[in-house]
């Protein structure tokens, strides 16, 4: 099983999410992170005073997936989440070592 | 008596209460989210401090029989209001109780106005101790200098020496308050220093919506502020109405537009801004001008106050939210403004410099003004350092970085941690003092 961590644009999330859907993902955990990559932050102005926003919002999904989906699962998030331009963010595939259910017990692949 | 006149004066005084919980609203929305709750509280004890000695003795001390020089009423004219239930009281056209009223809340926002300057770093108890002394001996004198005028509330009472001698033209309050208020905020930000991380960390607005909020119940309330210092429904009422919504709205627009060249964008927080700044400087010259004039004044106001508002990174002083460049200059060019602007056709009837009028009204606002301020900004210093020396002033660094709230208040503001139904794991539980008993529960 594969842990895949995604980090996109906010705007991007709604159709991030029907891909997976319509791939047949059924559960994911979704977060909103700040943070910075090359695309640094942002300038605000209040009352002539420049600010620097070092950290811009940013949503992150986490997905537990077999071995054999986590590369379609990538390739469906890097597809959807594109614009091109600088700030599109990372996705990036971990190694799971077992995943338990916690209403049935299940394990691993059952789990999911 | 006149029944129009008093609905008037009463419906003004609840307008101009108004604005103190609107800057509350104003404030709170610049300061961070973990000192908005301090900074509201600043004005709300306000409301509830003056409330109390202005029924006390406030009063008497700015409207009572001049003790000497127009400098100070008499205390014991009025102690407690005595005498003033009688009908036979009344101030012009007005029952005495009416007027107390409106004078009441302008006391009242003068000391809000201050703690703007002093944002997230002072203690409550000391702030409550400034804010008597600094009622008592800074805006009861002045306020007798510029709004008591000699047999407006006695028979044969003599009033301020600016109102009556120097005939300086302050309609309501460009100096009694704004100049007043700024003057003190630059005293008191220099006696308790700066904010941990002035200048270098970002102290962003924390919430702008209750900034636009807090400005918009701001100019509402102006008008009982300006309109209802006509102390009639009348002819002046309308004028200073119609004035104080020209200022504003070229002040908005002002503000914008320096934004825009300077900056780049126009901001939701220059509109509030730019709308203060309107509002503060159409104050002492809404009865001697035109409308057109009240334009000018305000168009000019959102520029200056909006450059002035950098001034305070480059002298360093910390005007956390700019009361200094807001109200002090706002106020300063306001008084000015009516010996430059005034125009014999409105209301006071005075021609200023460029309507022909020479510098006669001129020298008599800068005098006004410059009294003002000198004398607000000198015994608030003192004030300031007395308390800082004695029982302190300032919270501790550490407990400015954990912010005010919930040092001072044992509170914090918001509490975004429940989420899909009910109290999330860091909303904390219900103490064992608090948390009902079992047989309480049974019940």
């Amino acid at each position: 099983m594969k842990l895949v961590t995604a980090v996109i644009k906010p705007h991007k999330w709604e159709d991030v999410r029907e891909a997976l859907e319509t791939f047949g993902v059924t559960g994911m955990t979704v977060s909103e992170v700040s943070g910075y990559g090359r695309q640094k932050g942002h300038t605000e102005v209040y009352r002539g005073a420049e600010y620097d926003i070092a950290l811009v919002p940013k949503i992150r999904i986490e997905i537990v997936v077999d071995n054999d989906d986590a590369d379609d699962v990538v390739g469906i998030i890097v597809k959807t989440a594109q614009t091109g331009r600088i700030g599109d963010g990372k996705v990036w595939v971990s190694p799971v070592e077992t995943v338990v259910r916690v209403r049935t017990g299940d394990r691993d692949e059952a789990a999911l | 008596m006149d029944t129009g006149d008093t609905a008037w004066v009463l419906t003004s005084a609840a307008l101009v209460l108004l604005m103190t919980p609107g800057l509350a609203l104003f404030y709170g929305g610049m300061v961070r989210s973990k000192s908005v709750l301090n900074m509201m509280m600043m004005s709300f004890s306000s409301l509830a401090l003056i409330g109390v000695i202005w029924v006390l003795y406030g009063y008497s001390l700015s409207f009572g029989n001049d003790l000497g020089g127009g400098l100070l009423g008499d205390p014991t004219d009025f102690w407690g209001l005595k005498g003033l239930m009688s009908p036979d009281a009344l101030v012009f056209t007005v029952p005495s109780l009416a007027f107390v009223a409106f004078q009441s809340v302008f006391a009242i926002i003068t000391v809000a106005l201050i703690s703007g300057a002093i944002a997230d770093r002072a203690r409550f108890g000391p702030w409550l101790l400034f804010s008597w002394i600094w009622a008592t001996i800074v805006y009861f004198p002045v306020c007798h200098w510029v709004f008591d005028f000699n047999g407006s509330t006695g028979t044969d009472f003599v009033g301020g020496w600016i109102a009556n001698n120097l005939k300086a033209i302050d309609f309501a309050g460009g100096t009694a308050v704004h100049i007043n208020a700024g003057a003190a905020g630059l005293a008191l930000a220099l006696v308790l220093g700066k904010r941990k991380g002035f200048g270098k960390e970002a102290m962003r607005p924390h919430n702008l919506t209750l900034v636009m909020i807090g400005a918009g119940l701001l100019w509402f309330g102006w008008f009982g502020f300006n309109a209802g210092s006509a102390l009639g429904a009348n002819t002046l009422a309308a004028v200073t109405w119609m004035n104080t919504l020209s200022a504003t709205a070229a002040a908005a627009l002002g503000w914008l537009l320096l934004e825009k060249i300077r900056d780049g964008k126009p901001t939701s927080l220059g509109a509030a801004s730019g709308i203060v700044a309107g509002l503060v400087a159409i104050t002492p010259s809404c009865s001697s001008v035109s409308p057109i004039g009240a334009l000018i004044i305000g168009f000019l106001a959102g520029i200056f106050c909006a450059l002035a508002v950098g001034l305070k990174y480059k002298f360093g002083y910390d005007d956390s939210l700019d009361v200094v460049g807001v109200h002090l200059i706002g106020g300063i060019w306001g008084t000015l403004s009516v010996g430059l602007l005034a125009t014999a056709s409105a209301p006071a009837a005075v021609d200023g410099l460029f309507y022909g009028g020479g510098v006669d009204q001129l020298w008599r606002q800068a005098v006004g003004a410059g009294a003002v301020l000198a004398f607000s900004f000198i015994v608030t210093l003192v004030i300031g350092f007395a308390i800082e020396k004695s029982i302190g002033f300032r919270i501790s660094e550490e407990e400015e970085v954990e912010g005010i709230d919930g040092v001072e208040h044992a509170e914090s503001a918001y509490d975004f941690t429940g989420s899909g139904g009910g109290s999330g794991f860091a909303s904390g539980h219900l103490a064992a003092a608090t948390a009902p008993t079992q047989e309480g529960v049974n019940a």
